[in-house]
């Protein structure tokens, strides 16, 4: 008697904790906020949250992008141990709550942002690797000197053969549409149809221009007439073509020792053409964003939109003395390899402000964005988008409708098989199933899992498994039966003969599962997880909640000749 | 009581041959449309962008298509997903575009079919996976389920012996080659969901193995006079009202899941359903013949550990051959 009365209290005992667990309450968090500082933030805990593609949202994984900067394998953990905080403090700069940022294994970060409503800007904004850089624009000529041999480069490789120029033109045809995409949606429609039209004219005049003047690449490029030092002019439909020359490590080799060629973000129309312009540069930076300790979008009259930096003290100290040396020099902006607007000539020493033009006409917003990752720091390392997934709202609660209705009618159907098969027996094991719901979803809690789509499918399966166990033991009670027990000795015998095999089942289930927990990735972890806890759940309720039910049935009914199975 | 097939005594063991025959055409006939066709892997595998899009109204087919191919995506797929209204789009980035370039395929797919369709279509979901992370998947995906075949090997070794376990796994392995067959037949995506229902397969398949080999070690430390044919026959059919009524709750569950838990999930649900099938059959035919065959190959020596069911085992062998003898004369 008392035996049965522990074991009832542990039953509601688990069924309270599993309530608890599965209770939406208020946490306090200590959180570092934006400006550094560690403080109690209360967080409401809703256990179980729905995952992105039930709540409608977006994930990214980043990643090192090497193809931009070489870096030591052994770096990259490091790396994106640092880049994890920059992302989360530009996460937070676009004002999204709730947004998850976590590294995943040693090379990778994931963003997880609910129901975000512009994922293309977010991504945009993690993915700015915003590094920027004050460098002197070369005033010696010295590219010139060296074209030849660059040239000769291009030559080697066979990049002037006719096959690359006919596959360039989908590469400013994509540039544009992504600049239009970036800038504004209105411009959209006019980008792509110009860029439609330049796939077809363009493979003329690339054509037209190589064999005018000499070598594959000068002939690219020319210096700007009456322009500032290292300014160069491209043809615009040239322009992705000079920049992946330049990203050839035998080009950087060849370049004048010291020296960059870097693109610019700005363009000028000379004789009706539009020109991209590049410039020769310092290859060693004056100041680098590091020094920077403030960013502001604002708006000037003349030069449009612009970001309004600040500087600290040693960066202020270090720009000033470089300035004052470089007075009348030429004085480009760099952010991520790119120059930011025409460069600026140095009038007189600088102090620790100084302004970014972004051109006329820019909307606000880019000025903003681009404040906020200047703010927020630069990347350590250039990364890239590794995978990304949106789900829209109205599409994720419809997955949760669908799954909700298929899980009741699973319930559904395997109570009316139960009941229908073992009768008095089947009540017992129905009753069995409800507690298995609760303690499954009260585990999940537990690891804090979150509810997608595959583990909501797998936990409606795992119903129909979970009765396995109490069918295994009820035929083993039949059995018993069979040869003539009593009813009480029959459902002993019944529970123990059916151990082993459901011990030996579940537990091989348990390490499957644990193999899968320990080596698969994302979907495949989570649903680990459900299995896991399924099983649990499922061994706790046949072996002791429903024996502790028909222990009460036998108490209750003082010694029945018949059991209802 | 209401019973099921209750003291039955068929000879599952007997039809082991014609068994063997059926699952091996089974795997040739799946394994040349795999030949033919190809694994039919979703982006997380291959990397790309896959959309789905909802129409207001029932669009053209080629419409979309051409749409898609003018955004500068000419080998897309795009295929109806469920009703006339949806459709997925799946793309690969440019093969000139530089490497940050893919991800934004998305984008460009959306804003060229909103210019088309205006306010009647929407994106319910969009996802890029890069190559990398791909490739990186399927490797993992493939080492996580041989590491929980030597795990469970090792387990089934400890409780049973290994001959239980070696065959149990083998019976396991064949499931996953069924399953391949099946998926291939029906050309379903390979997705991490389907990877999952797999693995859902194989967990389920090796627990009705199990329940079956757990009867076989119980009815042999009874240590009957019967040969290991008979007590194999004997444990199958002693736990066949259990193997049809967790069949039937399971097929219950999987065919809610088939048909009102939408496109997404479907896959899952008709490889699950296939399982239930490939499970039961491999149970009984795989796992049982193949106990039996290793049991002839490799008999274990009657001085053994003393363990009741080794020695029973080994009883059992000297009993079967000596029948096997009188039965050839």
């Amino acid at each position: 008697m008392s035996n049965l009365k522990y074991r009832i209290g542990a039953i509601v005992a688990l069924c309270l904790l599993s309530l608890w667990a599965l209770f939406p309450r208020n946490v306090k968090v200590q959180q570092r906020g934006a400006d550094g500082i560690l403080r109690d933030t209360i967080q409401r805990h809703v256990p179980l949250r729905k995952g992105l593609d039930l709540q409608g949202g977006t994930y990214l994984a980043l990643e090192v992008d090497e193809s931009k900067q070489a870096i030591a394998p052994d770096k990259i953990p490091d790396a994106i141990e640092r880049a994890l905080k920059t992302v989360r403090n530009r996460i937070e700069g676009i004002g999204v709550s709730e947004a998850v940022v976590q590294t995943q294994g040693k090379d990778r970060i994931v963003v997880q942002i609910p129901g975000i409503q512009d994922p293309e800007r977010a991504r945009q904004i993690i993915k700015d690797q915003a590094f920027l850089e004050f460098r002197i624009t070369d005033k010696t000529q010295a590219l010139e000197r060296v074209l030849p041999r660059l040239d000769q480069v291009i030559r080697d490789k066979g990049l002037a053969a006719p096959t690359t120029t006919a596959s360039a033109p989908t590469k400013p045809a994509a540039s544009k549409g992504l600049q239009g995409l970036l800038t504004g949606t209105d411009t959209v429609k006019t980008d792509t149809s110009k860029a439609a039209r330049k796939d077809s004219t363009k493979t003329d005049t690339a054509a037209a221009v190589i064999p005018t003047t000499g070598g594959p690449f000068s002939s690219l490029i020319q210096q700007s007439p009456g322009g500032m030092p290292g300014e160069y002019l491209v043809d615009s439909d040239n322009a992705l073509k000079v920049e992946s020359y330049l990203a050839l490590p035998e080009i950087k080799a060849a370049m004048p020792p010291g020296k960059q060629m870097l693109p610019s973000n700005d363009s000028t129309v000379l004789q009706s053409k539009v020109y991209k312009l590049f410039y020769v540069v310092d290859a060693k930076p004056i100041v680098t964003g590091e020094s920077l300790t403030d960013a502001r979008p604002n708006t000037s009259p003349l030069e449009g939109t612009i970001v309004q930096f600040t500087l600290d003290n040693i960066g202020g100290r270090r720009f000033k003395t470089e300035t004052g040396r470089h007075v009348h020099d030429y004085m480009a902006i760099v952010l991520d390899g790119r120059v930011m607007g025409r460069p600026p000539i140095i009038q007189s020493a600088i102090g620790t402000s100084g302004q970014i033009t972004m051109g006329q006409g820019r909307d606000i917003r880019d000025a903003q964005d681009l404040a906020l990752v200047l703010r927020a720091g630069a990347l350590p390392v250039p990364l890239r988008v590794a995978e990304t997934r949106t789900i829209g709202p109205s599409l994720g609660q419809d997955s949760i409708n669908k799954g909700f209705r298929a899980g009741a009618i699973a319930v559904v159907l395997v109570v009316v098989i139960m009941l229908f098969y073992y009768k008095f027996s089947g009540v017992l094991a129905v009753g069995g199933l409800a507690l298995y719901v609760l303690y499954t979803l009260a585990i999940l809690a537990g690891f804090d899992a979150v509810l997608t789509l595959p583990g909501l499918a797998g936990f409606v399966l795992s119903i129909g498994i979970a009765v396995d166990a109490n069918v295994l033991i009820f035929e083993r009670i039949r059995e018993e039966l069979d040869r003539g027990k009593t009813v009480r000795t029959a459902i002993d015998e019944g529970f123990r003969h059916a151990m082993p095999a459901i011990i030996d089942s579940n537990v091989s289930t348990i390490l499957t599962a644990a193999v899968l927990y320990q080596y698969g990735t994302g979907p495949v972890k989570g649903f680990a997880v459900t299995l896991i806890a399924g099983i649990v759940a499922s061994l706790v309720t046949s072996i002791f909640v429903v024996r502790t039910f028909y222990m009460i049935w036998l108490q209750r009914s003082r010694g029945a000749q018949t059991l209802s199975i | 009581m209401l019973r099921i097939l209750h003291d039955t005594k068929y000879d599952f063991i007997r039809h082991w041959k014609k068994a063997a025959v059926i699952t091996i055409a089974w795997i040739i006939v799946g394994l040349g449309f795999l030949a033919i066709h190809g694994i039919n892997y979703s982006i997380e595998f291959t990397g790309g962008t896959l959309m789905q899009v909802t129409f207001k109204h029932p669009p053209h087919i080629d419409d979309i298509r051409a749409t898609v191919d003018a955004a500068g995506y000419p080998n897309s797929e795009i295929t109806k997903f469920g009703s006339d209204t949806e459709y997925t789009v799946r793309a690969q980035p440019h093969a000139s575009a530089n490497s940050t370039a893919g991800d934004s395929t998305g984008t460009y797919i959306q804003k060229a079919l909103q210019q088309k369709y205006g306010n009647d279509v929407t994106v319910g979901r969009s996802e890029f996976v890069g190559p990398r992370v791909g490739a990186e998947l399927r490797t993992k995906a493939a080492v996580a389920v041989l590491i929980s075949f030597i795990v469970t090997l090792i387990y089934l070794a400890v409780r049973f012996e290994w001959r239980f376990g070696l065959a149990a796994v083998i019976a396991t392995a064949h499931d996953v080659l069924t399953t391949l067959a099946f998926l291939a037949m029906l050309r379903l995506e390979v997705s991490l969901t389907v990877v999952a229902a797999i693995l859902t397969v194989i967990g389920y398949s090796l627990n009705d193995t199990i329940i079956i080999f757990d009867r076989v070690r119980e009815n042999l430390r009874k240590q009957r006079k019967e040969s290991l044919y008979d007590v194999l026959n004997r444990s199958i059919n002693e736990t066949l009202p259990r193997s049809v009524l967790t069949h039937a709750t399971t097929l219950a569950a999987t065919l809610a899941l088939l048909f009102f838990a939408g496109e997404v999930i479907r896959p899952f649900a008709w490889i699950m359903a296939f399982g239930i099938f490939t499970g039961t059959f491999s149970s009984i035919y795989v796992a049982g013949a193949l106990l039996l065959w290793i049991e002839r190959k490799w008999p274990r020596s009657a001085s053994g550990q003393g363990k009741g069911t080794a020695r029973a085992m080994a009883e059992e062998r000297r009993r079967s051959t000596q029948e096997s003898v009188v039965a050839s004369r």
